[in-house]
């Protein structure tokens, strides 16, 4: 077994939160990120799924340490840079770079994207041949050697996500925080980003954090597969054994509510509507965080935080009733326990 | 057979900009009967929405608008603010990707249902505020008497598309326009909101017209789908049959471009769609297409029946869809 690239252990991030309730100074604490472990291998992606505000962002920002940890250890290369000063970290931003979601948003509009491009490369001092290293960048993500003289505006979605891509490049990393970089592109343009980050992962054995909201690309894209909620891992594992047989109750239930792109698949399968709203991580529940709106919560859910271990179906899960069925029956099971209590589907 | 709900003929919007003429809708035929789901699929700028927008009469001055767009068989087109009016609402609704700019900030959610109500019926207080309550309950918020006298900020993102579809169903209208409703949702919510729509037009007999761009949400709730391009419409079909057997290039490429269960490699469409201020000559898609040949760039492709589709392209027949080799 390889040595793991990235070694996230127990990895929390709080905010806090300061306001005022009349005369009253109040001060709340944000869990965004609590006790997060995981490990990623060189060459492998680690796609991190869940819905906004599971901390998905602010976990791979911490682990590029961007944002300071609140507590934890990340490993890189068996390294501790938690805790590292500033020099230190610039090289080792060398090895770990990052793409946004947003491509307008992360390029300068006022410099030439062959400017943008190189920037990595001035920041660390690189000395050399900077116009023939974009050059050969530009090409790399497909696009033409001579787009370094234009500007961000004169390219469309896909391709400024492509120059993102390039930028983040530049150092030759191994490892890459991909961050919803597909989220605001057209089906028609995403996959050929999509092909691009695989094509570039088996040509450089890189490594990826794949954050994302869409289930069906990350299934696509990842070898490993991490389901967030409200803060915490709810369930690990190989990506095809978790879309295929998840034993966490919001792992099912996630995954039920994506659409398939199939009118026979998609009219045919059991759904399991997940009711109530996702609670606040200022008042967190007591015990599983999970439980105000787990259909199979019991007293000890709300005494007991379950941890993230293997309970016997492979792979770890935070959940004291794991269940990995038959899956068409269990969620069967749990959709009719849902219509007996419940005013809406 | 039963006269169709919303009728467009040949509808075209063009905006008037200091670059020029863009020709957002070039032409749109399409019939939603009653009570039936019909999804409106195309990428950015493919013209669904102004479509749509048009045909409610909430485009701005500047657009030009021709052709015939009809709600129940009247006229929208050119049609008086006071006739807009009472069809707006009344026989047709619409929501959005944004509840939150779509509702009004300063007004209780309550009384902004009731002001729907009171536009298109004449109710006492008391019971357009219970009709309201009603209606929240419908949309399956929970505590809909507490709720009611919440003010918008104080809904989950959710709770605010709920409370927008309460508001467009007051009146019990025959058509729904659904433009990108649950776009910005995370999936579970998502889930929800379409099990809302679904609901509706099961127990209310309203027709949807859901415009999206996500394939898998087509899939789950429209009876026919119509693929637009360029503000044309490409091809329209019975929703089986488009995903079985598409018949036109553009809905191929589409198909292909998402992740499905046993794909290994997406297979992307090259280049970017044209720019609307001059589009190309002919088949808008042709310079994608890898099927086109020139006769494809002479004439603009008119809709044909073909297998169980109907399809705009010149090359149809003679083309075999499916992976490239």
């Amino acid at each position: 077994m390889t040595a793991p690239l990235l070694e996230v252990t127990d990895l929390t991030k709080e905010f806090v939160v300061r306001g005022s309730s009349g005369i009253m100074q109040t001060r709340a604490v944000v869990h965004a990120v609590s006790d997060v472990s995981f490990e990623l291998e060189p060459g492998q992606t680690l796609g991190l799924v869940g819905e906004s505000g599971s901390g998905k962002t602010t976990l791979g920002r911490c682990v590029l340490q961007l944002l300071e940890p609140t507590a934890g250890s990340i490993r890189f290369e068996g390294r501790e840079i938690v805790g590292l000063g500033r020099g230190e970290l610039r090289k080792l931003r060398r090895d770990m770079q990052i793409v946004f979601q947003d491509p307008q948003a992360s390029l300068d509009p006022r410099v030439t994207v062959g400017t943008s491009i190189s920037e990595p490369l001035r920041v660390q001092g690189i000395k050399g041949d900077h116009k023939s290293r974009v050059a050969e960048l530009l090409d790399v993500v497909g696009l033409s050697p001579d787009h370094a003289r234009r500007f961000p505006h004169e390219f469309s979605g896909g391709q400024r996500q492509r120059i993102g891509i390039a930028r983040a490049l530049s150092l030759d990393p191994k490892f890459m925080v991909l961050d919803e970089p597909v989220s605001a592109l057209d089906v028609s343009i995403q996959a050929g980003v999509i092909n691009l980050l695989q094509d570039l992962q088996s040509q450089l054995s890189l490594s990826y954090l794949f954050i994302a909201h869409d289930l069906s690309v990350v299934r696509h894209i990842s070898h490993q597969l991490a389901v967030m909620y409200l803060g915490r891992l709810v369930e690990v594992g190989p990506a095809e054994e978790l879309y295929t047989a998840a034993a966490h109750p919001y792992t099912q239930a996630l995954l039920s509510a994506v659409p398939e792109p199939d009118p026979i698949i998609e009219r045919e399968r059991l759904r399991l509507t997940l009711t109530g709203e996702v609670p606040s991580p200022i008042n967190l529940p007591s015990g599983c965080r999970f439980r105000t709106r787990c259909p199979k919560a019991q007293d000890r859910c709300a005494q007991e935080e379950p941890a993230l271990i293997d309970r016997g179906c492979g792979h770890p899960v935070a959940c004291h009733f794991p269940e990995t069925m038959a899956p068409e029956m269990d969620v069967a099971h749990v959709a009719a326990e849902i219509a007996g209590h419940d005013d809406l589907g | 057979m039963v006269d169709p709900v919303l009728s467009l003929r040949d509808l075209r919007v063009t905006f008037n900009t200091p670059n020029g003429d863009v020709l957002a809708v070039r032409g749109i035929d399409l019939d939603v009967h009653p009570g039936e789901a019909v999804g409106i699929v195309g990428e950015s700028g493919s013209g669904k929405t102004v479509t749509f927008l048009a045909t409610m009469g909430l485009l701005p001055k500047r657009a030009a608008i021709t052709g015939s767009a009809r709600v129940m068989g009247t006229e929208v087109v050119r049609a008086s603010r006071k006739a807009l009016n009472k069809v707006r609402g009344q026989q047709i609704s619409m929501i959005f990707q944004d509840p939150l700019s779509a509702l009004n900030p300063v007004h209780r959610v309550g009384d902004q249902i009731v002001e729907m109500l009171d536009a298109h019926q004449s109710l006492t207080r008391r019971a357009a505020e219970r009709r309201a309550v009603n209606l929240l309950d419908v949309v399956g918020i929970p505590q809909p008497d507490q709720r009611a006298r919440q003010y918008p900020h104080e809904f989950s993102g959710g709770m605010r598309q709920r409370a927008m579809i309460a508001i467009a169903i007051a009146n019990d209208p025959k058509v729904l326009i659904a433009d990108e409703p649950t776009t910005a949702l995370d999936v579970t919510v998502q889930a929800q909101i379409l099990d809302v729509l679904q609901r509706i037009r099961a127990e209310m007999g309203t027709a949807i017209v859901m415009i999206t761009h996500d394939l898998g949400v087509v899939a789950r709730i429209a009876d026919r789908v119509a693929v637009m391009y360029a503000g044309r419409v490409v091809e329209m079909a019975d929703v089986h049959s488009l995903y079985a057997q598409p018949t036109h290039p553009y809905t191929d490429g589409l198909l292909q471009s998402i992740p499905r269960i046993g794909l290994d490699r997406l297979v992307p469409i090259p280049g970017s769609p044209p720019n609307m201020l001059q589009p190309p000559p002919g088949c808008a898609f042709a310079p994608r297409c890898r099927f086109a040949e020139p006769v494809c760039r002479q004439a603009l492709p008119e809709l044909i029946p073909f297998r169980d589709s109907q399809t705009a392209c010149v090359r149809i027949g003679e083309i075999e869809l499916g992976v490239p080799v």
